[in-house]
């Protein structure tokens, strides 16, 4: 079963491969006459006003945050949905319920989660 | 077995990302005169022929460019995050089937790179890796206009990778098979997923989309308000491998499309027609080819016809519109498979 994935190792050696020439090609290649002026960071022809690395919104971390619950609940239904037709005919019912319940409780969240304002953007 | 296995997947491998490689190109070239044919211009055609020579000029020039990195950046993980994308953007490639297999030299070969059995979630897992590209060179560019391109893009692409995951549990449900093979074969005839999960088509569609940071989804590059987005500072080929890896992903996201949800490689009722096998074998690889190009001609044709969201109109979008439905096409189609099957 592994051998299936040796194609994919060497897909992604080629890819890195590929990336790393394309970045130091163009290192060699092009041509090098920096000046201060060149390396200052690129702010609309002003002079740069302190730095970038500062505080941003929450509502990115809120963002991340319910990406990762949500994501974590999805891969949940994956094996159940790939199971499902084995049930057929005798527990198929069953099956449904039970994801049934899976989904009315992850929508209990999500209504919390709208109720209570965690993505609105204004 | 382990050398031939290996050969024959090297060879595969050079052929698919040469084949990507042009494809990007004349993408880009496409995507030129698209636009100028919508916009009532004529679009590049002095380089060669109707300026078909026009991508490889391109990439020489971008090749000679200087290589500035910024004074005050990160400088590994600014050389780092283009690598990252682009890596991406050509291992996405390698579990969707261009065809069924073919027979050449005496031995049949499969027209896939690797037929994994968990294809949907190496697609799924490889996809979400493209956020460290971009949030990366946003964030190691110490640009204000990098970090906020860089920020919105990966709350842009976290949240439709929601939707995007949900949409396809519902062709899961379906074939009962993560493998793309098996989607694939199991969409004969008529049966195509568009048809039997429009819902979870247009979701997935719209995710797709996002996901690529195409228009109208493509806030991080907001020219108006954000210069480019995540690439500002970026030039010469690290520039080219940005541009490279979008076009990557909007090709290799066109593939998942096809495979997914229009019959991959199928051609209604071939099997009836008595053609030789090696013709067949052909022929299925060159309906796939077409539904893709009808597909990045889609995509080219949205950007050019659709103006850019809001960000709050994206966000809703993506969570109060995007993710209900997706859910709601989840039960509906088990309800379905439940009720027609038993």
């Amino acid at each position: 079963m592994l051998n299936n994935y040796i194609p994919i190792l060497i897909l992604m050696l080629f890819a890195i491969a590929f990336a790393i020439v394309c970045v130091f090609l163009s290192k060699f290649i092009g041509p090098k006459n920096p000046n201060p002026v060149k390396l200052s960071t690129y702010e609309s022809g002003m002079e740069p006003v302190g730095t970038a690395r500062q505080r941003f919104s929450v509502k990115y971390y809120m963002a991340a945050m319910l990406f990762i619950l949500f994501d974590i609940e999805i891969v949940f239904l994956y094996p159940w949905a790939v199971a499902y037709r084995k049930f057929i005919p005798n527990t198929v019912y069953y099956a449904l319920i039970e994801m049934s319940v899976f989904i009315a409780i992850l929508l209990v969240g999500y209504i919390y989660m709208i109720r209570k304002g965690a993505l609105n953007w204004d | 077995m382990i050398t031939e296995l290996i050969i024959t997947s090297t060879i595969k491998i050079t052929l698919v990302i040469i084949v990507i490689l042009t494809g990007v190109a004349y993408s880009v070239y496409a995507e030129r005169r698209i636009s100028a044919l919508i916009q009532n211009r004529i679009g590049p055609n002095r380089v060669g022929p109707a300026g078909l020579l026009q991508p490889i000029a391109d990439v020489l020039k971008l090749l000679l460019k200087e290589d500035i990195v910024p004074a005050k950046a990160t400088k590994p993980i600014h050389t780092l995050a283009p690598m990252i994308s682009i890596f991406v953007a050509l291992c996405t490639i390698a579990v969707v089937p261009f065809g069924d297999s073919i027979h050449l030299f005496s031995r049949d070969i499969r027209l896939q790179i690797a037929d994994v059995n968990i294809g949907i979630l190496y697609i799924l897992a490889l996809t979400s890796l493209g956020v460290y590209g971009i949030t990366l060179s946003g964030w190691s560019s110490n640009n204000k206009y990098s970090l906020f391109g860089g920020l919105r893009s990966s709350a842009q692409m976290i949240s439709y990778e929601l939707s995007m995951g949900l949409s396809v549990v519902g062709v899961i449900l379906m074939t009962g098979s993560l493998s793309l093979q098996d989607i694939v074969l199991h969409q004969f005839g008529w049966k195509w997923n568009i048809i039997l999960q429009p819902i979870g088509f247009i979701t997935f569609l719209v995710a797709a989309f996002a996901e690529t940071n195409r228009a109208p989804f493509d806030l991080p590059e907001a020219e108006p308000e954000l210069v480019g987005g995540y690439h500002t500072e970026y030039s010469s080929m690290k520039f080219a491998l940005f541009f490279l890896a979008e076009y990557a992903n909007m090709i290799v996201s066109s593939t998942v499309i096809v495979t997914l949800f229009l019959g991959g490689w199928q051609f209604p009722y071939l099997q009836t027609f008595g053609l030789p096998p090696l013709v067949v074998s052909l022929l299925q690889v060159f309906t796939f080819v077409i539904k893709v190009v009808a597909m990045i001609v889609f995509f080219i044709w949205v950007r050019w016809s659709i103006p850019r969201f809001r960000y709050d109109q994206l966000m809703n979008l993506g969570w109060k519109v995007m993710l209900p439905l997706a859910l709601a096409n989840i039960v509906i189609t088990a309800l379905l498979i439940a009720i027609f099957r038993s």
